[in-house]
Parts: C-alpha cells; sequence; structure tokens
C-alpha cells in the first residue's frame, strides 16, 4: 500500500512555500526573518524532490505575505512556489520574481565599495533578472549570480 | 541645477552637460569674479590628490568664496575612527557645499545621501570623476568647436581607467566614433561596448597605435600600468606600443588634439610637448573654469 503520510504536515490557514532548495532553505528563513514571527511555523528541509534533488519546504500558519516581501527570496530560491491555504485548500498558487530593486539582502562582490566598509544598507539595481546581474547603487559595480551573497 | 550632486556623470543630462560647458567658456573670459563672496565650501580630500584640489580652490578663492577642509584624513577624527556618515553630518553643518574625495567606492553617492548640504565628487576610488569628465568635454568644445560626430581615440589602460569609462558614457550623447586602442589585457570592459552596441554607435578595436591615427579628432591618452598585468614578460612586450612619440604625429589632422588626464609618466613623449598637438597641460587649466561652472551652478548663482 502506498504511503500517504505527508513528511510536513498540512496547515489550515496560510502560506506554503515550496520548492526551496536544500541549501537555501536557512537563507530564506533569515531573509523573512522568520526567525522573529511568534506564529506556528513547520520547517522541512532536504526532503525528496523529483525537480530539486532535495528542497526544503516551509509552512506558516496564518501568514500571508505582500508580493514585494516574498520576492526577495527570488535571489536565492528562484523557482520557490507559494501557495495560499485557505481551511486546507489550495486557493492560490504564486511563483517569485525577482524585484527590480534589492535592498538590504545582498552584499556587493567589491571589497573596497562604501558598503562593505561602513555600516550602510546595500541597494541594488537588477540589471539583469534570467541570470542574475546587480548593479551597486554606491560603486556601480555589478555582482553577478555567482558572486551573491546573502547578508 | 540647482542642489543638485554630482556625484556620477550620468547624474547629469546632455544639456545640462552643455550648460556646464558653456557657463566654463563665460568663466575663462572672466575669470574674477566675486560672486562666491560669503559662502563656505567644503573641500574634504581623505586621499591625497595635488590637480583636483588645487584646482577647486584656486576656483573657489577665483570668485571670492572661502575654502574650509583638509588635505590628509591623517589629521582628522577618520583617523580617530569617526564614520564618513559622521564626518559629513557634521561638515553640512557649516558649509553650503561638500566637495569630496575619498579611496573607497560608493562613498560620494553615500555623502550625497547624507549630506543637508550638495556634494560634489571629486573622485572616489576607482568609480567616478565627474569633474574631470566634464573638463575634458571642455577641452575637446574648445579645440574641436563641437562635441558631435568626433572620431575619439582612447589608448591604453582602457579597463580599469576610469576617465575614460566616464568620457565614454558623456560623449556617447553627441554620436562620436570610438577608437579603443590598447594591449588585450587591458581592453575596453564589455560592459561598455555592449552599452555602445545598445546605443547604436559606432567603435572600432585595435592594438596598433599607429593604425588609424590620421582620423583622429581627439587621442585621449591613458597610462599603461606594470601592476596591471599577471605576466610582466607581457608588460615588456607591449609596453613601448602605447607610447606617443613625436613622429607618430606626422600626417594627422591638423585640429587633431592629444588629451591626457595627467599625472604623465612615460606614455606620451616629452617631445610631443612641444608639438602643436599637445593639449593636456591646457586641459588641466580649464579644470578650474569647469569647476567654477559646476559650484556655481549647483550653487543656483548662475
Amino acid at each position: 500500500m502506498k504511503d500517504k503520510r505527508l513528511s510536513v504536515s498540512a496547515i489550515k490557514e496560510g502560506t506554503v512555500i515550496d520548492h526551496i532548495p536544500a541549501s537555501a532553505l536557512f537563507k530564506v528563513v533569515s531573509i523573512l526573518n522568520l526567525d522573529k514571527l511568534d506564529t506556528m511555523i513547520t520547517i522541512g528541509n532536504s526532503l525528496g524532490s523529483s525537480k530539486l534533488g532535495k528542497k526544503g519546504i516551509i509552512k506558516l500558519s496564518k501568514v500571508f505575505f505582500k508580493d514585494d516581501e516574498i520576492n526577495k527570496i527570488a535571489l536565492v530560491a528562484p523557482c520557490a512556489k507559494l501557495n495560499i491555504i485557505r481551511d486546507y485548500d489550495v486557493v492560490e498558487k504564486r511563483v517569485v520574481e525577482i524585484p527590480d530593486e534589492i535592498i538590504g539582502i545582498a552584499k556587493c562582490v567589491n571589497p573596497i565599495c562604501i558598503t562593505n566598509n561602513e555600516k550602510v544598507t546595500t541597494r541594488f539595481e537588477v540589471v539583469s533578472k534570467s541570470e542574475v546581474k546587480l548593479k551597486c547603487h554606491y560603486c556601480e559595480k555589478i555582482t553577478d549570480q555567482d558572486n551573491i551573497v546573502i547578508i | 541645477m540647482k542642489n543638485k550632486n554630482l556625484v556620477s556623470i550620468t547624474d547629469f543630462t546632455r544639456e545640462e552637460y552643455l550648460r556646464i560647458l558653456e557657463l566654463a567658456a563665460e568663466f575663462e573670459a572672466k575669470p574674477r569674479q566675486d560672486i562666491l563672496n560669503g559662502y563656505v565650501i567644503s573641500t574634504l580630500f581623505f586621499e591625497p590628490s595635488t590637480r583636483t584640489r588645487l584646482s577647486f580652490e584656486t576656483a573657489i578663492n577665483g570668485l571670492g568664496g572661502r575654502v574650509v577642509g583638509f588635505s590628509d584624513s591623517g589629521a582628522t577624527s577618520a583617523s580617530k575612527g569617526e564614520t564618513l556618515h559622521d564626518t559629513i553630518k557634521m561638515v553640512s553643518n557649516y558649509a553650503d557645499l561638500i566637495v569630496m574625495r575619498h579611496p573607497l567606492e560608493g562613498s560620494a553617492r553615500l555623502a550625497s545621501e547624507v549630506s543637508s548640504v550638495p556634494v560634489v565628487n571629486a573622485g572616489d576610488g576607482a568609480n567616478q570623476h565627474p569633474t574631470q569628465t566634464l573638463l575634458d568635454m571642455y577641452s575637446i568644445m574648445k579645440t574641436q568647436g563641437t562635441l558631435e560626430n568626433l572620431k575619439i581615440f582612447m589608448v591604453g589602460d582602457l579597463k580599469y581607467g576610469r576617465t575614460v569609462h566616464s568620457l565614454l558614457q558623456a560623449m556617447s550623447k553627441f554620436n562620436p566614433t570610438f577608437y579603443f586602442i590598447s594591449p588585450d589585457e587591458l581592453k575596453m570592459p564589455p560592459t561598455y561596448k555592449l552599452y555602445l552596441d545598445k546605443t547604436g554607435l559606432n567603435y572600432i578595436e585595435g592594438k596598433d597605435l599607429t593604425e588609424f591615427l590620421p582620423e583622429a579628432d581627439i587621442i585621449y591618452m591613458t597610462r599603461v600600468q606594470q601592476e596591471r598585468f599577471t605576466d610582466p614578460i607581457e608588460y615588456e612586450r607591449v609596453k613601448n606600443a602605447y607610447i606617443l612619440r613625436r613622429e607618430m604625429l606626422e600626417g594627422t589632422k591638423e585640429t587633431m588634439k592629444v588629451l591626457h588626464p595627467l599625472p604623465r609618466v612615460n606614455e606620451i613623449h616629452t617631445d610631443v610637448d612641444a608639438s602643436p598637438h599637445a593639449y593636456y597641460f591646457d586641459q588641466a587649466r580649464n579644470g578650474v573654469y569647469v569647476r567654477m561652472a559646476i559650484l556655481t551652478s549647483i550653487l543656483g548663482i548662475k
């Protein structure tokens, strides 16, 4: 008989963030400041996934995100999918989209950029989305996908 | 342009470039005026600079303004660990405008966001040095009578040279044809070539300095520095190929001028200095008029 039990149990109301690469799960937790929430959160990681190999999943009870909030995670989890849950049913599915501007999430690749030497909130213009390229608002240098470090 | 910051050359529009150049010509005709009387301008030089600082201070003094500032951060609270943020907050209480040079890239943008008075960037690391670009443009305008449709040669270190990158961005508004002459290691970065492609502007890339010279209206020389090469043998091989000598200028246009942001080391042979094509020392003098134009327009006087 097929085992139909879910690895992570269902929620009644809230948001499920699925298809997070296992290596990015805790970065997503930190970008969304989930450690500051006092509502119920279930986190699963390194679950089997046909698409990603190993994936992470976050179930947030009674939490609903605004687009610009959730889109911040696109930098580390570009193929993450959101399921909005009402009364145990998925009422809406969403994908994340990289925003035009990234504020305070990533680090500038340039070691002599002012943001790496003084307490300044980083700010980037997203100049390319397919292969992510971030242009620093301060030093004007490009940080590309391979060099993105999350603060 | 009142109260506008000048941090990056792209902060100004084509019309604003032309307005600055027009004003600079007025100041060149009448360099002693008392229009900055009563103004205090702060020159904060966190790293040493001879030309730029003296040029700014000459411009301010020539117009009757007062200068407060420093030319070496060793003698300031920055050496006690004060942040740039705090220094700028404090100084913007004292001065009507801040001129700043700082070794960290992006520092001028940060200063402009923190300051309650306008900030003029006098160089932030290898990033931007917009007043240099405007004085380069003024020199081009003065010697060619126009900025439009010129053939501009950029020679030497095109990879790291901030002056060539800014000049490229600014001159792109005036339909130029660029010739990029450099060793392979120091070629113009793809970002800028892509920008020209998108703008629909033509450029030619080459390694041989003499090949196209008869076509040039402007030759903009920069220095090929040894420390940019990973392979010292490669440096030895190419170093002499990018030195401009007087005999190379034979057959060039009569109106063609050689520019250089200075300091020169050996990339322009001293025998060029006496040539009618040499313009780099006049170029440095133009800096004073251009800075007068920038300061007075930002202060809303002109």
